[in-house]
């Protein structure tokens, strides 16, 4: 067993970043002849992700933000030899600036609330010891010994727990589905494609904690009388599949995966399939067309994946955080777990923060908390001179939310009223330089490529609102291009065969609905509110703010700009490519946007 | 390792392994050495490694932490128990020799002790 040390320093959030941290910090303890007091750990994504690598220094707490090797040798002598902070790396608060020396005292986490992320980021994700040590498997052996597979079923249900991957869906029922329906042969599935751009929630849980998904999934066998699983995940998450894969020998090897296991009897065995990564096979059929190896195309679905999944076999497919919150509820029991949430939405849920906001990173929060609590406490607000404008959830399908609506509770039913949905946790904060015409076409325009082509109002349609809108962005667009959209939509959410083509309208319904007024801006008054849509503004010079520095005039790729040294400049909009450099450049805020 | 048999040998581990863990996190005594310059000249490195010696030998849970220079050099090498609600206690002078015995007296029987001792800090007040 591993000795005891008076300190343990633990790095996070690498995703190879900083390779060399690591290293350096070892070199550093050595040299300074500490290795037998000091231990340094590495462990999963700690969520402020914006401001990695961090470092956690325990026992006392310290946290430190954006450690680079070049500040090792003062880290090491200030804090772990004479055990003072280096207030130069201590967390500061985005908008106060203030420092925070404490984890406990980071409002980022203070507002959170860490269940199924509990251990990522404080255990060593490739030690299955660790995870024993923190109760791990503890709920695999009293579900194994003192419960029965109706009992473990009923349990989930009166959980209340939901999918955490799409639609949210009762886990409980859909076990017992598969449990009740005929055939000797099941399966339990993980789905680890997590194919959001920008959303990394699924893929931090399977670096940083992959035994509870494991240990989820065992007991979901159990319950439902399955001897085999799958995980599926894609081939752009290496360090996922490596840590999931160290997780599941060393299961074995321990005698908690295979044959008879923990001498109960019961036998059940994992194996990882790598996905090509194409946001379609996050869909349930798809996925399963995957993993038994064909085109992972989305199929009609005349039976439940529950009845007739993979291999035509009764099959239950969850998200990996859906199957991490497993032991929790085992171990804790149902009543724990729905005392966390609103009526209809339990537990907690994690979502990767990212877009105009200033703390971007991985969150875990009660259901129901609202999106302001989420955007300002933990979010820390808008950074710059922005406000709030929108923010999108659900994934690129998802639904873009007003600011009128920051009061909305963040659960599965207020999110689809309100025209988006939960979907696996992406939440993009959008700024008023965010224009909403834009963004619908960006989504629109990833989801023209992800639509795997088979039916035509998903595999047209997408492509048909995707000319209105890039139309619209040029200023060419007409009134009755709004009605189109609208049709449009709808028959493309009606007559799509799979989710992908069911929500691929709602980033265009939503932003139409909310955001109605900037689409009437682009098309009767030619002008982009947000200054985005370079067919719509002009860039000019504000005389008073300009000194004269000649900056934007040397800068200028088309030479577009001149003026006499300290007067001020004008733009020449005959020549003006609309870059942007000019703006961006200036030191005096002299160039406007209209 | 071999494959764990039963639920019993899985909680026998668990509990083998949280030994490891609990170091990390709070527990209710403190060890502080003084680690300043001084103290480091003065030999605290070694009272250090005796005091995680004793600990690992023992199986004592304890959050053992350092501190800079405390302004008592002369006393140096200097070792803080602070267990609980208890007042700290600050031996002075300490060796490693002294470690076992201070172990044993205070962290595990709650005695302090007295011959050794240089200052007590309780309520944020000095004596
Ligand atoms: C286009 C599309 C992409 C999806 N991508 C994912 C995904 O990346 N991860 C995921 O867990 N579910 C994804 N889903 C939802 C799955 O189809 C399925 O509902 C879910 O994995 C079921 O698990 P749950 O009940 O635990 O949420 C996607 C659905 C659609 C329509
Ligand atoms: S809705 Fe779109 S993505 Fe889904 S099956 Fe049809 S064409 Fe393919």
């Amino acid at each position: 067993m591993a000795e005891q040390h008076r300190a343990d320093v633990i790095v996070s959030c690498l995703h190879g970043r900083c390779p060399d941290l690591i290293p350096a910090l070892q070199e550093e303890i050595e040299r300074r002849g500490l290795t037998t007091e000091v231990e340094v750990v590495e462990s999963g994504c700690r969520g402020l992700c914006a401001m990695g690598p961090v470092i956690l220094l325990q026992p006392e707490g310290i946290f430190y933000t954006n450690v680079q090797p070049a500040d090792v040798p003062e880290l090491v002598e200030e804090t772990l030899i004479k055990g003072r902070a280096v207030p130069r790396l201590t967390y500061k608060e985005p908008l106060t600036h203030k420092d925070v020396c404490y984890y406990e005292d980071i409002p980022f986490y203070n507002k959170q609330m860490r269940h199924v992320m509990h251990k990522c980021g404080m255990i060593n994700p490739e030690s299955i010891a660790e995870y024993i040590a923190l109760d791990g498997y503890q709920a695999l052996a009293k579900a194994l010994t003192e419960m029965s597979p109706e009992e473990i079923i009923a349990e989930v249900k009166k959980s209340g727990l939901r999918g955490r991957g799409g639609a949210g869906f009762a886990t409980g029922r859909k076990w017992e589905s598969t449990r009740q329906a005929e055939g000797d042969v099941r399966y339990v599935v993980a789905n680890g494609d997590e194919g959001d751009p920008g959303a990394f929630m699924n893929r931090s849980l399977m670096e940083g904690d992959p035994h509870a998904i494991i240990e989820g999934m065992v007991i979901g066998a159990y319950a439902i009388g399955a001897h085999e699983g799958f995980i599926y995940v894609r081939d752009e998450y290496p360090l996922a599949v490596r840590n999931l894969n160290m997780a599941i020998e060393q299961a074995r090897e321990y005698g908690l995966l295979g044959e008879d296991i923990l001498g109960t009897g019961f036998d059940f065995d994992i194996r990882i399939v790598r996905g090509a990564g194409a946001f379609v096979c996050g869909e349930s059929s798809a996925l399963m067309q995957s993993v038994e190896g064909k085109v992972g195309e989305p199929r009609p679905k005349h039976y439940h994946a529950t009845e007739r999944g993979l291999w035509d076999k009764p099959t239950a497919l969850n998200n990996v955080e859906t199957w991490a919150n497993i032991p929790l509820i085992i171990n804790n029991g149902a009543d724990w777990f729905a005392s966390v949430g609103t009526e209809r939405s339990k537990g907690t849920k994690t979502f990767c923060l990212v877009g105009q906001i200033a703390n971007t990173g991985l969150i875990e929060v009660p259901m129901g908390i609202t999106l302001r609590e989420i955007v300002y406490d933990i979010g820390g607000g808008i950074p710059g001179n922005g406000d709030f404008k929108a923010v999108q959830t659900g994934g690129p399908s998802g639904g873009c939310i007003p600011a009128d609506q920051l009061d909305l509770p963040v659960d599965y039913d207020s999110l689809i009223e309100a025209g988006s949905m939960m979907g696996s946790g992406g939440m993009i904060v959008m700024d008023n330089h965010t224009c909403m015409v834009d963004i619908a076409r960006y989504f629109l325009d990833f989801l023209k490529e992800e639509s795997c082509g088979k039916c035509t109002p998903c595999r047209e349609g997408i492509r048909r609102m995707l000319e209105i809108l890039t139309r619209i962005t040029q200023g060419e667009g007409e009134m009755a291009d709004l009605d189109t959209l609208e049709a449009l939509a709808r028959t493309v959410q009606n007559a799509s065969l799979c989710g992908l083509g069911k929500s691929a309208p709602n980033p265009v319904l939503s932003t139409l609905h909310y955001f109605r007024d900037e689409y009437v801006a682009h098309i009767e008054e030619k002008k982009c509110p947000a200054g985005v849509c370079k067919a719509l503004i002009e860039y000019y010079i504000i005389a008073e703010n300009c000194t004269g520095c000649g900056l934007c005039r040397r800068k200028c790729p088309q030479q577009a700009i001149s003026g006499e040294k300290k007067e001020p400049h004008v733009i020449d909009l005959e020549l003006c490519i609309k870059c942007g450099i000019c703006h961006d450049v200036c030191k005096f805020d002299a160039v406007g946007v209209r | 390792m071999p494959k764990l048999k039963s639920v019993e040998e899985l909680r026998n581990l668990r509990a083998q392994v949280q030994k490891d863990l609990t170091a990390r996190t709070e527990t209710t005594t403190t060890i502080t050495v003084g680690m300043g310059t001084c103290g480091i000249s003065a030999g605290a490195r070694e009272v250090m490694q005796a005091v995680l010696q004793e600990l690992n030998a023992r199986e004592i849970k304890a959050h053992v932490t350092t501190v800079g220079c405390i302004g008592m050099c002369s006393k140096e090498p200097l070792l803080d128990i602070q267990q609980g609600d208890e007042p700290r206690i600050t031996y002075g002078n300490v060796t490693p020799k002294m470690v076992p015995r201070i172990i044993e007296e205070h962290v595990i029987h709650g005695r302090v002790v007295d011959d050794w001792v240089v200052g007590r800090i309780a309520m944020g007040q000095e004596e």
